[in-house]
């Protein structure tokens, strides 16, 4: 599988063996994930692929996406993890039964879920190349422009957003608190 | 060429803000019952104000469409005898024709006032909501206002401190609501919006004392009985869009198959598409949904049970909401059934047979009932048939005036038993136990209901007498001989339940609660009147009986009848029954001025010399407005954009009919087809003339009914006659019909055992064993099955056979169930599992399609 | 570089989280599954956002951060409540829907 993912259409290299190294980490952080007997292991391993994620979109020239990327999940998300772990008292350690008794099934559905997909993925964009990205970390127009878009075409979205978030965190404190 | 507004001076349809705007009718109870559940709680009155606010507001739009409909009605007239230019000129248009021809009768098609908003729309296809305001949807609006207003005015008083004040009322005008806008929707869409508001409140209304488990079983059993019929109703409801859409689309441009008025105009057309297989289903899906809704033969079951919600909710559905939907529904779009069921020319059609057997069915099952108020629901029940046989049999017109009365009397009856529970039974509806003597503690809740009784029975001039014999004269004289007799007998055994009801709870000795509480049997004088005969108890109480004589019933009649309860006179105490507060027997007292003189809306014999004086036509007031029109409309009038572009000229080729008599009903709307270029609403009905010979027919027999149940009245409950008392102990035969009335008492029982065991176990067990074994014997499992259900029906031809299929369709469903049960674990991960790899698989099957 | 390198990569990072949400036991574990899955579906938003030159899949992938934030908050809100009412949170034992 790692094959395909690093073919390299040889233009640039350095973009490409980047790529591989990120995501052969993050694919073995993310197996560690849902393998694990650790809960808070599992966690940290959880916040290496987001890591990698983060690292991935400034690849993909999203560097306003990958900041709050790592403000979002490594800062906010993870910590919540961890409380939620501390919280509800799971063993600090290694412990057995994190998985289910019919946890073979996931095997299966996962393998045909990839096939599927990595041939409706390869049958669509077959060879296609995505431009090149200027590295220079220089590149603040798309944040620009995702200011733009953000406060003028989706801006409606944007307060939906608003309200969902609220609603959340008044939900969150309704469930949690002790009375 | 003349310009459009020309054209309306010259129409001189005058119409006016509040028939324009007739959909707030409907609106303000919504808003009402919005409000109650905002701020009820909060209000001082719990929110009650705001219902009866709403009400009244309705009544007033309500009150001013109506006298604008008739200003639009007369004006119209006048403009048809403003000379033959006039008349040529209305033709032109056909917004009304007037008197086209000289000697037929009058039947201007008057235009609806439409008013229509797009809902909602889909792939070109508009769904409107509005309102439309013709002669049948105002008399109903106004009524329902009317009626709903006096049951919230009742109901302040009837449920004060009750748990759930607040909600009720709010239920209460949701109800209202959900009623007016059903009876004012102009399309099929809007009209089961309000019909299924309704069914919903009528749920949360029974089973508003949920907390007792009878109460919230009734509730289930009348929201699921309703529903099997409901189903009709969208069966009928797409045959029709899908089977006049072509023909909707050519004449009639920018309606589609869910517009009242495209439905009426193409089930009258002639088409091909309106006529044979697919109306006659539709028809009958429909029929199915009104039996449901208002009781009728199979599915009436759920009325008497409704019973179990309070009193203003079972008199406001049993009088002018819920149950009348359904025979609204039948007049609303009367041409599909006038076509579908060939009314037209004498068919037996099936509405006719369902309201004939329900009449009968309900009336003796009145008989046999103690509960007061399931003895006024059977009678519901019955003149539902009545208003159904009416319809069936093409008697449009008393049918809905049948409507009309029945709301008053019916309402006014259950609101006076309600005044009883309030405040002479202790809350007990038992006339056997807690009723009896009643009379004299409560004096106007008692003449409130003589007065009822006989407009229900149908006495002359009461309000029943002139719609209830319209309907049987009309369906004698449309040629169904038979069922003018059923109709006949029905209104005998009315007046007998009636007499029945009224004695054992206004007259006799007081019992149980009703002597306040105080069980001594020792009633001085009670040895004294068995010196009176029968006779002349039969003559007191039929002067009590006889309207015109009704000063009587004050001297001397309570005298000789009502002695054990006089020895009551000592009890009247705060535990003893006494006359309810004012805000119950103002509505009672209204109800019954109505009662007494809402029949002369339309008294028909008044307008012929049938009983010796004529008034002429104009007494008809119902016929003149309600009534639509049956002369073809010109196509130009009626398409959007109204007349002022294409002015051909039209003359309705209806217009050679005879000079009266029975040839000039050979031709008109729905007897044949409407000439090119125009279209019909409303199908030509025939008016019964009243015959004095008739009348009296109909009063004889009622006389009949009278005497003979209060004979027996008197020699059963008050003298204990040992002729009567224990005669189905001794008599078989007695014992047996007896039995047979009275089985509605083990209707219970035979739902729970003879039903279930019959019907439910054997499929049930034959639904498991396939389950067990599928892939050998289904053939013996059909064949036995068959067998089964064929031994069943032939056992019980009674009402059981739909309950069965309920049940049946039950069982099948949880042995269904049980087969899907295992996949069922609870675990998210299993769920998540079968989710995700059945979207696997999907997503599969679409990739192979879509590659191969 | 090839366009398909990172629509892969998001497939595969789905695939595994769909894996923990069907075996992980663990209610936490779950809910971190899903961050994975939701994660995934961020790389490819961002990929066709380079793909098609275009922001907007960026401003889509900022939606779903938010989202994510929200879910994980009120996720574990309610992992917190069950364990509080029965000690555990365990799948296996929240059976209740079982027909």
């Amino acid at each position: 599988m790692n094959s395909v993912i690093l073919a390299a259409d040889g233009v640039n290299v350095a973009q490409n063996v980047g790529f591989g190294i990120i995501a052969a980490v993050m694919i073995f952080a993310a197996l560690a994930v849902v393998t694990t007997k650790n809960v808070v292991h599992a966690a940290l391993w959880l916040a290496m692929v987001l890591a990698g994620m983060a690292a991935q979109y400034i690849l993909a020239a999203a560097e306003f996406v990958a900041v709050s990327q790592v403000m979002v999940y490594i800062g906010a998300v993870m910590v919540l993890f961890l409380f939620g772990i501390m919280l509800t008292r799971a063993q600090i350690g290694s412990e057995t039964g994190l998985n289910n008794k019919s946890w073979a099934v996931g095997i299966p559905v996962a393998v045909v879920l990839f096939g599927l997909l990595a041939y409706v993925v390869l049958d669509a964009v077959e060879d296609s190349t995505i431009a090149e990205v200027e590295l220079t970390g220089a590149n603040n127009e798309a944040t620009l422009e995702i200011a733009d878009r953000v406060l003028s075409p989706y801006l409606a979205p944007f307060f939906g957003m608003t309200f969902v978030l609220l609603a959340a965190a008044i939900g969150a404190i309704v469930l949690a608190r002790k009375d | 060429m003349l310009a459009a507004e020309e054209i309306q001076e010259a129409l001189n349809l005058s119409s006016g803000w509040f028939l324009d705007n007739l959909w707030l009718v409907g609106l303000i109870p919504a808003i009402g019952f919005a409000l109650i559940m905002g701020f009820g709680k909060k209000m001082p009155n719990g929110g009650s104000e705001f219902g009866l606010a709403s009400m009244v507001a309705s009544l007033v739009v309500a009150t001013g469409a109506g006298l604008q409909w008739m200003n639009r009605v007369d004006s119209a007239e006048e403009a048809g005898h403003g000379g033959d230019e006039a008349i040529g000129l209305l033709q032109t248009f056909g917004r009304s024709v007037p008197r086209a021809a000289e000697g037929a009768e009058a039947a201007p098609f008057i235009e609806p006032v439409l008013t229509t908003w797009v809902w909602w729309q889909n792939s070109g296809l508009e769904f409107g909501i509005g309102s439309l305001g013709d002669g049948l949807a105002i008399l109903l609006l106004w009524l329902v206002a009317f009626i709903s207003l006096l049951v919230q005015i009742f109901s302040l008083d009837y449920v004060r401190d009750d748990r759930r004040y607040t909600q009720f009322f709010g239920a209460l005008t949701l109800f209202s609501a959900g009623m007016l806008v059903m009876v004012m929707a102009p399309n099929m869409i809007q009209l089961i919006l309000g019909w299924e508001i309704m069914g919903l409140c009528s749920f949360m209304l029974i089973g508003h004392w949920w907390e007792d488990h009878e109460n919230s079983k009734a509730a289930l059993k009348a929201f699921f009985t309703v529903r099997v019929g409901d189903v009709g109703l969208l069966v009928g409801t797409a045959i029709i869009y899908f089977a006049s859409s072509d023909w909707i689309a050519v004449n009639l441009p920018g309606k589609s198959g869910f517009d009242i008025d495209a439905i009426q105009a193409w089930a009258l057309s002639g088409d091909s598409s309106a006529s044979g297989a697919a109306i006659l289903v539709a028809a009958t899906a429909l029929f199915i949904a009104c039996i449901g809704k208002s009781g009728q033969f199979p599915l009436h079951t759920w009325l008497p049970d409704a019973m179990a919600g309070p009193t203003p909710v079972s008199s406001l559905l049993h009088s002018s909401t819920m149950v009348v939907a359904g025979v609204f529904l039948v007049a609303r779009i009367y041409p599909v059934f006038w076509e579908g069921f060939n009314i037209a020319n004498g068919g037996l059609s099936f509405i006719a047979m369902i309201g004939a057997i329900t009449i009968v069915i309900a009336a003796l099952l009145a008989f046999v009932q103690d509960d007061i108020k399931k003895v006024l629901a059977y009678s519901t029940v019955s003149q539902l048939g009545y208003m159904m046989l009416g319809l069936g049999t093409g008697a449009w017109l008393p049918a809905v005036f049948h409507i009309f009365t029945h709301a008053f009397f019916k309402c006014c009856l259950f609101l006076c038993a309600g005044s009883i529970s309030h405040s002479g039974s202790h809350h007990s509806f038992d006339m056997k136990k807690d009723m009896g003597g009643l009379r004299k503690h409560m004096p106007i809740t008692f003449w409130s209901w003589i007065v009822s009784t006989l407009a229900l029975t149908g006495v002359i001039p009461f309000a029943g007498f002139w719609s209830k014999d319209e309907i049987i004269d009309n369906v004698g004289n449309n040629g169904y001989t038979f069922l003018f007799w059923v109709g006949l007998g029905g209104a005998a055994l009315t007046a007998m339940y009636m007499t029945r009801a009224t004695y054992l709870t206004f007259f006799g000795e007081a019992r149980g609660a009703a002597a306040g509480g105080h069980h001594d049997d020792d009633h001085g004088g009670h040895g004294d009147e068995h010196d009176l005969t029968l006779e002349e108890h039969e003559l007191e109480l039929a002067t009590v009986g006889a309207p015109l004589g009704s000063d009587h019933a004050d001297g001397g009649a309570p005298k000789s009848l009502g002695a054990a309860a006089n020895a009551h006179g000592g009890h009247h105490d705060d535990h003893g029954p006494h006359e309810s507060g004012k805000l119950i027997t103002i509505p009672i007292v209204i109800l019954a001025f109505f009662a007494l003189t809402a029949g002369f809306a339309n008294p028909t014999p008044l307008a012929g010399d049938a009983l010796g004086f004529n008034l002429g036509e104009g007494v008809e007031l119902i016929k003149k407005y309600v009534e639509p029109g049956h002369e073809p409309v010109a196509l130009d009038a009626v398409t959007p954009g109204g007349p002022g572009e294409s002015l051909t000229p039209f003359v309705p080729q209806f217009a050679e009919e005879g000079e009266g008599g029975k040839d000039a009903y050979a031709s008109g709307c729905g007897r044949t087809t409407p000439p090119d270029g125009a279209v019909c609403f409303f199908p030509k009905v025939k008016h019964a003339v009243p015959e004095l010979g008739k009348i009296l027919l109909s009063l004889a027999v009622v006389a009949v009914g009278y005497t003979f149940a209060i004979g027996f009245c008197l020699a059963f409950y008050k003298r204990r006659d040992s002729r009567l008392v224990g005669l189905t102990e001794r008599s078989r035969l007695a014992n047996a019909g007896y039995k047979f009335i009275v089985n509605k008492y083990y209707l219970d029982y035979l739902y729970e055992n003879v039903i279930v065991r019959a019907v439910a176990h054997p499929i049930s067990a034959a639904a498991y064993w396939f389950n067990q074994h599928v892939l050998d014997a289904t053939v013996d499992a059909v064949g036995e099955g068959g067998k089964r259900s064929g031994q069943w029906i032939y056992d019980n031809v009674d009402q059981k056979i739909v309950d069965g299929a309920v049940n049946t369709s039950g069982a099948v469903a949880s042995e269904t169930g049980r087969g899907l049960q295992s996949t069922q674990s609870g675990k998210v991960n299993q769920y998540g599992a079968l989710i995700f790899g059945a979207a696997a698989v999907g997503a599969i099957v679409l990739v192979i399609i879509n590659v191969g | 570089m090839l366009a398909a390198n990172f629509l892969l990569l998001a497939a595969l990072l789905f695939c595994i989280g769909v894996f923990g949400v069907i075996a992980r036991r663990n209610a936490v574990m779950v809910l971190m599954s899903i961050e994975l899955v939701l994660s995934s579906v961020n790389l490819n938003l961002i990929a066709f956002a380079l793909m098609n030159d275009d922001v907007d899949g960026q401003v889509f992938a900022l939606f779903v951060i938010a989202i994510a934030a929200a879910e994980v908050g009120v996720g574990l809100a309610m992992v917190l409540l069950i364990y509080r009412n029965r000690q555990s949170i365990s799948l296996d034992e929240l059976s209740e829907l079982k027909g």
